[in-house]
């Protein structure tokens, strides 16, 4: 790809940028959100025409229109939600569209046995006749690959691939990575995970604002060369902003705010104790999957635990609701915030409102001059970035969404709040921001349980960390113990190996 | 699970029942064929009953008053039932207007053509129909044929299995490459032409066309469909399934005109009752197959 | 409450507005008698005075159909329960002669149980709007018809037919009843924090459960209030002919409701409400069938007409529609 340009109304999305992909290489596309890395890979796949520059695909130069144009040419995508149909069974959804057929009718034998084959190159084997829905995301996604490479791909865009993935399955989806790099296809690899985007790159390309930064070899690139180059800081910058750690002192004499016992739902996670003070941060870590978020919605009502008890400040309650969960004080921001979080035709400002709306009930409205006022506060406070308050939050972009989020739980003044990956698709910028805030809040009072699956994070902000391992907790850290080392071996400790 | 609820009503068989059955709901069951498909889509037929009645009025018209042949008056008919279905069809995939809205609208717009055709019943009188309609099992046939091509195309053709993609997940299969607007376009004017031949079955059970028929069948197909086991959100269903679901709304019918002392009007409180049962033992059984598969 | 005049959602509605216009217009230039008003009797007589009578069903079901649709669902029963509280209503007062507030109690109570019903089939056994009122607009004739024994009861209570056929301020009381509707159900949902529930609901139903938003309450008030609408409607349409006919009053009513919604601008997925652009959308019908019978067109054509502009609103409401025109403009 030479010197694509692509703009939006109101913003140059891509500037002359060039990307050079190879044969049997895995070649990653980085950069912050917003930097380009999403359009270049959509004006790649036909979903986006470019406005200037041109691709060529084995010397010849083409001109995708559609997606299925791009798969007709070779090149195949595999997306973050993993775009199959589940109701469906596997050997189906590798056949959807292409079916064998005979004397015109479709040869369900002979998709039972291409699917088989078509899987077994990937050095999976399991029950293609079952539905899609019965395997986890982890196999799905890998059906999502054999299919592409089943339409001669030439290339592969895997955007995003490890997000939903645990340790074992992201080393499962390697090895198919690396049979499908010896067999010549060139893999263009999307993602935000430092340490994988390391061990599986041959060649590294950084984007930011649209324009190239530039592009080098894996191994010619240093961890913080590469994000220095991402978030355009220098390098002790960055090194500094990995090296905030929570400072403030927690009062241990009192009665913690909430205390949890041997909570827990079968097939979800636990039994599990928890504990969180006021001015305490508690930190959730683990890998994903480990049941962070579960333990989560079980605190706040979402779901019902089977066992256990939860003592609010000594007293022992029922947490059946989030509805209750908000008049004991909780405030929740969930980790999905497109479905779990925003109401997006509604404008900013009720968003922000809509949780010390619902906990006031239904006769006392907030007048419109208040409403108002609580907005423009918040607004400025968390610097969200929107001409005015009554646009619809749909339109704002991910980390603004966030801060909004954010803005609707503070104003309701909560006394314990869960956040649940809170600097999840947010900007380097907005995430110091956000950061900063938890930090602050906590050393106003507020007992904050932080979830995320950056680990790096959980540790700098955290006063404690409780540690989950495939839905069960297997200990504490804090104080001196509260190191990546201590950690890693904590999550990693008593599996056997292989 | 719901076969075995649909056993129990076979209670009263006997072959000749069963015929009588097959025959009083074929054009019906013709009809939710066509439904079955859209609704697998995750779309909805609103037209279906307008468009017998329409197709009806037009056949009888055409033959009674301008003397076609009734073969030529049935292709007229099919040809322009299916072509509403597709213009319906093409509204709905192109310009993404709901299903709901569009097929309402064609509800209104064959209802009013066939009145504008003729509000009055017009009866046919013709050697043609006289032979087909004495035949008993003309209708219970064409029905079965119906559904056995309808189970044909739903497993055994590439289209059969967009519609159940489609009906999955609409995004996915786009993204996979399936034609979505296509098959969208196609299975409505499928249904249309389902439910032109409903009218056209009709009017050889009627021996007559009436501009009125069939009100409120639409309600009764995605009512047969439902109980079938089609979930209204698309994706999961089969015709076999939507067979039984007419059986059954004919077997309440039958067994209510049988009773006699029950006014007619209570055909409908029982039917709707029935539907509530099912659609609550359809949900309890979703519940517990989910419960299982998570453990 | 300012938030009603929000300019940016007066767009919405616009289209309702210019479709009313548009018709009357017509109306003007073809047919100069339509917009006489003459006093006779001592009340107003005339085409515009005919629209919003014989509109006034359909525009209180739109109110409480609008709320519905704001919530993402939809009530097809409406028709149904319009019959059988005009059923209860004849009943009542031909077989005794309570007082007409009685009589009131009674059938909107009965109409509020009959919302209700439909609440908590989609409220808390979570079915399918659809599904869940298609059961009681299918048996709900059946009831009606029970309640009446299949006979179309016509009663002479003056006090109760002043409802549908009496006269306040030289003008059919219908109207008055459209506008105090209208007015209640605005103060309702904009004075009280429900019409922001409603539409964060219908907008996003599990971010605002977990935002602290009772959904199931929400979503049981929505319906019950629909079914108190048709409750009203159906006294008013009952009272109108003194006569309950079970088979045929608010019949496909419901879906000129549903029509009246979505021209007045409610999206059918939910989300924001206009309840002016729903009785807007109403008129729009209401003026369109008028319209035709005054020009002598047979009462067939209605049908047809009633579904090219059900078509045409859509369309024109329609983001892709509008694009593939503005596109053909800057070519041409």
């Amino acid at each position: 790809m030479t010197g694509i340009t692509k703009d939006f109304p109101g913003v140059r999305a891509l500037d002359s940028v060039d990307f050079v992909l190879h044969r049997g290489e895995v070649h990653t596309i980085m950069g912050e959100n917003g930097a380009g890395k999403s359009t270049l890979i959509k004006v790649l796949t036909g979903v986006y025409p470019k406005d200037s520059g041109s691709i060529e695909l084995d010397g010849k130069t083409i001109q995708p229109k559609s997606t299925l144009a791009a798969q007709a040419l070779g090149i195949s995508t595999v997306y973050q939600e993993v775009n199959l149909i589940p109701s469906l069974s596997v050997a189906e959804n590798l056949f959807l569209g292409r079916e064998p057929m005979r004397m015109g009718t479709i040869d369900w034998k002979a998709v039972q046995s291409g699917a088989d084959r078509a899987l077994e190159r990937l050095n999976i084997r399991i029950d293609v006749s079952r539905l899609l829905s019965s395997y986890s995301i982890a196999i799905q996604q890998m059906i999502a690959i054999a299919r592409a490479v089943e339409i001669d791909a030439k290339v592969l865009v895997l955007d995003e691939p490890t997000s939903s993935l645990d340790a074992d399955e992201v080393t499962r989806l390697f090895e198919v990575i690396r049979t499908l790099k010896s067999n010549g296809l060139g893999i263009v690899f999307v993602s935000h995970f430092l340490d994988q985007v390391f061990e599986i790159s041959d060649r590294i390309t950084i984007l930011r604002n649209g324009k190239l930064v530039g592009s080098h070899d894996a191994k010619d690139l240093s961890r913080l060369r590469l994000v220095s180059m991402m978030i355009g800081k220098e390098e002790s910058d960055v090194a500094k902003m990995e090296e905030r750690r929570v400072k403030s002192k927690v009062d241990r004499s009192s009665e913690p705010f909430l205390t949890a016992e041997g909570i827990g739902k079968k097939t979800s996670v636990g039994p599990l104790n928890i504990e969180v003070r006021k001015g305490e941060v508690v930190g959730l870590g683990g890998l994903l999957g480990s049941g962070r978020t579960e333990v989560a919605r079980l605190l706040f009502g979402i779901n019902k635990p089977d066992q256990g008890t939860v003592r609010i400040n000594g007293r022992e309650t029922k947490i059946t609701n989030p509805r209750r969960a908000i008049r004991l004080g909780f405030g929740f921001l969930a980790e999905d915030r497109k479905v779990e979080g925003i109401i997006p035709s509604l404008s900013v400002r009720e968003n922000i409102m809509l949780a010390l709306q619902a906990k006031r009930g239904w006769l006392k409205l907030l007048g419109i001059r208040q409403q108002q006022d609580l907005a423009d506060r918040y607004i400025k406070a968390l610097k969200i970035a929107t001409p005015d308050a009554e646009k619809p939050i749909g339109q704002l972009s991910g980390g603004n969404q966030q801060k909004v989020l954010l803005a609707r739980w503070l104003v309701s003044q909560p006394q314990f709040l869960i956040l649940d990956e809170p600097t999840r698709g947010v900007d380097v910028g907005a995430k110091a921001e956000i950061e900063g805030l938890v930090l602050q809040l906590c050393a106003d009072g507020m007992a904050i349980l932080f979830i995320s699956s950056e680990l790096e994070e959980v540790l700098r902000d955290s006063h404690r960390v409780v540690v989950l391992r495939d839905r069960k907790k297997v200990g504490e850290l804090s104080g001196d113990s509260l190191n990546s080392n201590e950690l890693m071996n904590m999550i990693a400790a008593s599996t056997d190996a292989g | 699970m719901i076969l075995a609820a649909s056993l129990k009503f076979k209670g009263f068989f006997s072959p000749d029942v069963f015929i009588n059955l097959l025959r009083d709901n074929a054009f019906l069951g013709v009809a939710t064929v066509g439904m079955t498909f859209v609704i697998l889509t995750g779309g909805i037929d609103l037209s279906v009953g307008g468009m017998i009645g329409f197709t009806s009025i037009l056949i009888a018209s055409l033959m009674t008053k301008h003397h076609l042949h009734p073969v030529v008056a049935i292709g007229i008919a099919l040809a322009i039932g299916s072509g509403l279905g597709t213009s319906m069809g093409y509204v709905i995939s192109v310009f993404e207007l709901p299903p709901f809205l569009v097929t309402l609208a064609g509800m209104f717009l064959t209802r009013g053509l066939a009145l504008i055709i003729s509000p009055e019943t017009l009866s046919i009188d013709h050697p043609w129909y006289e032979k087909i309609s004495g035949i008993k099992l003309a209708l219970p046939s064409v029905f079965l044929i119906v559904i056995a091509i309808g189970l044909y195309i739903a497993h055994f053709r590439p289209f059969g299995r967009a519609v159940y993609a489609i009906g999955g997940s609409e995004n996915s299969a786009s993204l996979m490459g399936l034609q979505v607007g296509r098959t969208k376009l196609r299975v409505y004017a499928l249904s249309g032409f389902c439910s032109a031949l409903a009218g056209v079955l009709y009017t050889f059970y009627m021996s007559s066309g009436d501009a009125n028929a069939a009100r409120g069948l639409e309600l009764d197909a995605i009512a047969a469909v439902v109980i079938g086991g089609t979930l209204l959100s698309g994706g999961v269903g089969t015709l076999v399934g939507t067979l039984f679901g007419v059986l059954i709304l004919g077997v309440i019918q039958t067994a209510i005109t049988f009773q006699g002392t029950l006014s007619s009007w209570w055909t409908k409180i029982v039917i709707g009752f029935l539907l509530l049962v099912f659609i609550l033992l359809q949900k309890a059984f979703l519940l517990r197959s989910r419960r299982d598969h998570r453990a | 409450m300012r938030a009603r005049f929000d300019p940016s959602r007066l767009g919405r509605w616009s289209w309702a507005l210019i479709s009313l216009v548009l018709i009357l217009l017509f109306d003007l230039i073809f047919t100069p008698k339509f917009f006489s008003v003459e006093l006779r009797d001592g009340h107003y007589f005339g085409s515009l005075i005919d629209i919003l009578n014989r509109g006034a069903p359909v525009m209180l079901i739109a109110l409480g159909m609008t709320l519905v649709i704001a919530t993402g669902g939809v009530d097809l029963s409406v028709g149904a329960t319009m019959a059988i509280v005009g059923s209860i209503a004849a009943q009542v007062v031909t077989k005794s002669h309570p007082s007409v507030v009685v009589v009131l109690l009674v059938c909107l109570g009965i109409a509020l149980l009959l919302g209700t019903w439909n609440g908590i089939l989609v409220a808390v056994f979570k079915i399918q709007p659809i599904v869940a009122t298609l059961i009681l607009m299918v048996s709900g004739r059946g009831i009606a018809q029970l309640i009446t024994d299949g006979q179309i009861i016509s009663f002479g209570d003056k006090a109760l037919s002043f409802i549908g056929s009496g006269y306040l301020f030289r003008v059919p009381f219908s109207i008055t009843l459209v506008l105090v509707m209208l007015g209640l159900t605005a103060l309702l949902t904009r004075r009280t924090a429900i019409g922001l529930f409603i539409e964060s609901v219908g907008d996003n139903a599990t971010a605002s459960r977990y935002a602290g938003i009772d959904v199931r309450t929400v979503q049981l008030f929505v319906y019950a209030f629909c079914g108190f609408c048709a409750g009203v409607a159906g006294l008013v349409a009952t009272t109108n002919m003194r006569a309950a006919d079970a088979n045929n009053t608010g019949l496909n009513l419901e879906l000129d409701a549903i029509l009246a919604v979505v021209i007045g601008g409610t999206l059918l997925t939910g989300g924001r409400f206009q309840l002016v652009g729903s009785i807007l959308g109403a008129l729009v019908i209401q003026a369109l069938t008028t319209t035709i019978l005054t020009k002598g067109v047979p009462i067939e054509y209605t049908l047809v007409v009633k579904a090219l502009t059900v078509l045409a609103v859509c369309l024109l409401q329609s983001a892709k529609f509008r694009g593939k025109f503005r596109f053909k403009a800057r070519v041409a």
